[in-house]
């Protein structure tokens, strides 16, 4: 039975917003550069902006959102909570079609949203949902086991793509399901070839079911191994836009090019955040006044302005500035070596021979120098201001890395990991004292624990006043701080490039991981 | 008849060889920390433990060592690479999509080096001391000192970016659709810079050789004899001479063809060039077991066919080894 309907809102007009003046401008070929090689293109097993550009084109999914956090219809033209918030009512646009002319039923919606469930790696997303009734082939409702206000953004174009129940369905691994590679979805855009580590091509979906568009005939993703390949090619023009470019050696002189522009605008969702990890298990780290004072050593100005060429911001928490629940009101852990002198008297840790009151080591994440493996170097003769001893370790390749800090083998590692919208989604998992879990790589590997997080956490995964959720999440950011089982380095600078006359870029919370069926080039 | 039995004992030996190689790989890949779950597991943004033991399984990690060898081993018997486990596609139909790129940059590339060192060597080598010889002296020093990125990157921004005459990357202009004889001239000229790049470590080392041995055949008894008997210079340097100076360079250029796609590696992905190098780079970075394992295996197939090759091109160049048998 349902019950009242708490919020309803109805966009289906703004789907028929079509004005004259921009149809005029549809057509051509946009040529997209990236140095991100996917593995596949469905975001339904797997997260990251490789996977996530591509899938966004050719899925669609339930809702998407503009540049303010707020949900807009997509797939669903309505939406409304029912059952105190335990349940949340779809009502799906009825003209929308798979690319092979199947129509999206909730059928499909029911299928996706539990595959999901089943494989996505981020297990809290969609942990609340128990099954998705579908009373008619427009109408799909998700039961949930308690209030989730993740759920919306868990419906996002990244996160939740609505999978053809008739091809996903047939009982492979979703994981390794063939058609991962070449899949059909009801997106702008159809997947028209992949050629792995060289290119995808991507064509017009002409029943898509918003009218007039998407803008581009076909777009080309050029896949580059190396950024300065990539760097010329944007220079002769031969790659019109580039989303998550993150070589800020590069940018400047890109930014210089004429008829070239770069924003950092969209994708305030992600939340890219750049960090120092403790072991907070392994001595002396296990006392957070020397993680305080190793903290309180490192001078995030230098990092930001001098390594990062002023082109990132500094992180101050667990939630990236911009983010709803973000809150400034912590610790800043403004450079004090003094304080980090004195912090590290009280905890015992005096001056032995050479002043050296500890030895630790420190990981990096590879593949990025600019904001894992310099920071991570600039830490060896930073620290040693205060007596500490940096050996900084290498990693040949991601799995080693994974292998040694999902296994807990470190004292301090650099890492880099995204909020992905909600906190519920990106944000519990590393604080969590239930998902210390040996083995997986981010998850709580700091064997951080602290019951009032444990409990505040838990409150804010199910509150539905936004008002109060806030106020739960500040007092969380407050005592993660304080705590400090990491050291917030900075917010991961992504920029767009792109060619002057392009229009209507992806400035979205999600950026280019969301459809760019309104971009244009005049 | 006897080059027939040649041939025929080569392959014996070359299936012997594959077999150690296939061995070879697979235990030294094993060895390494990690694999291509923490890759997968890493890329999709972290797993339960469950997910991973499941991937594990799927891509049969979860058996011992000397079982996984006697699979791939069977496997690789009966000409199965496998699938490779970060495309997820047949790990021969993803090497055959880039042999070609790769067979058309490193055979460019030697064929440039050959040819252009070897005139250059044989005409520094008419007059050894002139400033001809002492440019192709510096031109050799600097192209065998520089590493290949290193020289890739440098006439990338020259030919692409100051003088941009030449493309940046790629093997084709995906967006212009040229087909038929347009789509060769289209690939032609992205294959420019690549194999200008890879030749000219080689262009030093053969113009080098080349006039060494020219100059040592140029005072031999015979060419002296050919001058005596009135013959042009041109005749007796390219007709007589040439002959024999050139076997050490045939034998150097068959030898070197495994270095070269060694370097191929890294031309490759400097140019976004789509051959088995840029493969293997990806490869490497993700753990891609198997796709490793396909690409060294063909790798090394390529190099024996290259080697015999270059015997076969000496038997040829040599009439005394093709009476030696």
């Amino acid at each position: 039975m349902m019950q009242t309907i708490v919020k309803s809102i109805v966009f289906a007009a703004t789907l028929a917003i079509a004005a004259p003046a921009t149809a005029q401008k549809a057509g051509g070929t946009l040529i997209w550069g990236t140095t991100q090689v996917a593995r596949h293109f469905n975001p339904a097993v797997q997260s990251g902006y490789a996977t996530a550009m591509v899938g966004a084109q050719v899925f669609a999914s339930p809702l998407r959102f503009d540049d303010k956090w707020n949900p807009q219809p997509y797939l669903a033209e309505s939406w409304s909570f029912q059952d105190d918030g335990k349940s949340l009512l779809l009502k799906l646009v009825p003209n929308a079609t798979f690319h092979d002319g199947k129509p999206v039923t909730s059928e499909d919606v029911a299928f996706s949203i539990m595959a999901i469930k089943a494989n996505h790696p981020f297990s809290s997303m969609l942990a609340a949902v128990e099954r998705v009734d579908t009373p008619s082939p427009t109408v799909a409702i998700i039961r949930m086991s308690q209030p989730h206000p993740a759920i919306f953004l868990a419906l996002s174009p990244a996160l939740c793509p609505i999978m053809p129940k008739h091809i996903f369905g047939d009982g492979a691994d979703l994981k390794t399901h063939a058609r991962n590679t070449t899949p059909i979805g009801s997106g702008p855009y159809k997947l028209a070839e992949f050629k792995p580590g060289e290119h995808i091509i991507l064509e017009k979906n002409p029943a898509f079911f918003i009218k007039d568009r998407p803008k581009f005939d076909r777009i080309i993703v050029r896949i580059f191994r190396d950024s300065n390949a990539l760097a010329v090619a944007i220079e002769r023009k031969e790659i019109q836009f580039t989303p998550f470019w993150a070589d800020l050696a590069l940018l400047d002189r890109l930014s210089k090019t004429p008829g070239i522009a770069t924003t950092d605008k969209g994708g305030d969702a992600i939340g890219p955040l750049n960090w120092l990890a403790f072991n907070t298990k392994k001595k002396p780290l296990d006392d957070a006044r020397v993680r305080q004072a190793i903290s309180f050593a490192i001078d995030r100005e230098f990092i930001t302005k001098k390594l990062h060429n002023g082109r990132s911001r500094i992180a101050t928490g667990p939630i990236a500035p911009g983010a709803p629940f973000y809150s400034g009101a912590v610790e800043h852990y403004k450079v004090d070596l003094e304080k980090a002198n004195r912090l590290l008297d009280q905890a015992g840790l005096k001056k032995g021979a050479g002043g050296v009151r500890a030895s630790l080591s420190v990981d990096y994440l590879p593949g990025s120098n600019e904001q894992q493996k310099n920071v991570a170097e600039y830490l060896k003769p930073q620290l040693k201001k205060i007596g500490i001893e940096v050996t900084v370790r290498n990693a040949p390749d991601f799995p080693t890395w994974a292998k040694r800090v999902g296994a807990h083998d470190f004292d301090m590692t650099m890492d880099a990991v995204f909020n992905w919208g909600d906190p519920v989604i990106g944000v519990h998992r590393t604080y969590l004292s239930s998902n210390i879990r040996p083995g997986i790589i981010w998850s709580n590997t700091q064997s951080y624990s602290n019951p009032k997080v444990d409990d505040l956490l838990a409150k804010a995964a199910v509150e539905r006043d936004p008002a109060k959720r806030k106020a739960e999440y500040q007092e969380f950011q407050k005592i993660v701080v304080g705590d400090a089982p990491i050291a917030y380095i900075n917010v991961l600078p992504y920029f767009t490039i792109y060619e002057k006359n392009l229009r209507s870029l992806p400035t979205t919370i999600w950026g280019a991981m969301a459809p760019i069926d309104e971009m244009y080039r005049e | 008849m006897r080059i027939a039995l040649f041939i025929a004992r080569r392959i014996a030996y070359a299936i012997g060889l594959l077999l150690a190689v296939a061995i070879l790989n697979f235990t030294l890949i094993h060895l390494a920390p990690g694999d291509v779950v923490e890759t997968i597991v890493g890329e999709m943004g972290g797993a339960s433990a469950e997910t991973i033991a499941s991937l594990r399984k799927t891509y049969g990690l979860d058996k011992g060592f000397l079982e996984q060898l006697f699979i791939y081993v069977s496997r690789v018997a009966t000409g199965d690479l496998g699938v490779s486990t970060y495309f997820n596609r047949p790990v021969l139909g993803l090497v055959a999509d880039r042999m070609f790129a790769t067979v058309l940059l490193v055979f460019s590339a030697l064929a440039s080096a050959v040819v252009l060192g070897t005139f250059l060597g044989v005409t520094a080598a008419r007059r050894p001391s002139s400033w001809l010889g002492a440019f192709v002296t510096i031109v050799a020093l600097f192209g065998f000192s520089a590493p290949v990125f290193w020289s890739g990157l440098l006439l990338l921004l020259l030919f692409a970016s100051v003088w941009p005459i030449l493309p940046a990357s790629g093997m084709y202009d995906i967006a212009s659709g040229a087909t038929g004889f347009a789509y060769v001239l289209d690939v032609a000229h992205h294959l420019v810079l690549p194999a200008g790049t890879l030749a000219i470590i080689y262009l030093a080392l053969y113009s080098r050789l080349a006039r060494a041995s020219m100059i040592e055949v140029l005072g031999s008894d015979y060419v002296r004899t050919a001058r005596a008997k009135g013959l042009s210079e041109n005749k007796v340097v390219f007709k007589h001479a040439l002959r024999n100076a050139i076997l050490p360079v045939v034998t150097i250029a068959g030898l070197q063809f495994s270095g070269m796609l060694a370097g191929a590696v890294l031309v490759e992905t400097v140019f976004t060039w789509p051959g088995m190098g840029l493969l293997a780079f990806e490869a490497i970075l993700r753990r891609d077991t198997q796709l490793i394992l396909g690409i060294l295996l063909l790798s090394a197939l390529l190099v024996i066919v290259g080697n015999l090759l270059t015997d076969l091109a000496y038997r040829l160049i040599d009439p005394r080894i093709r009476t030696d048998g």
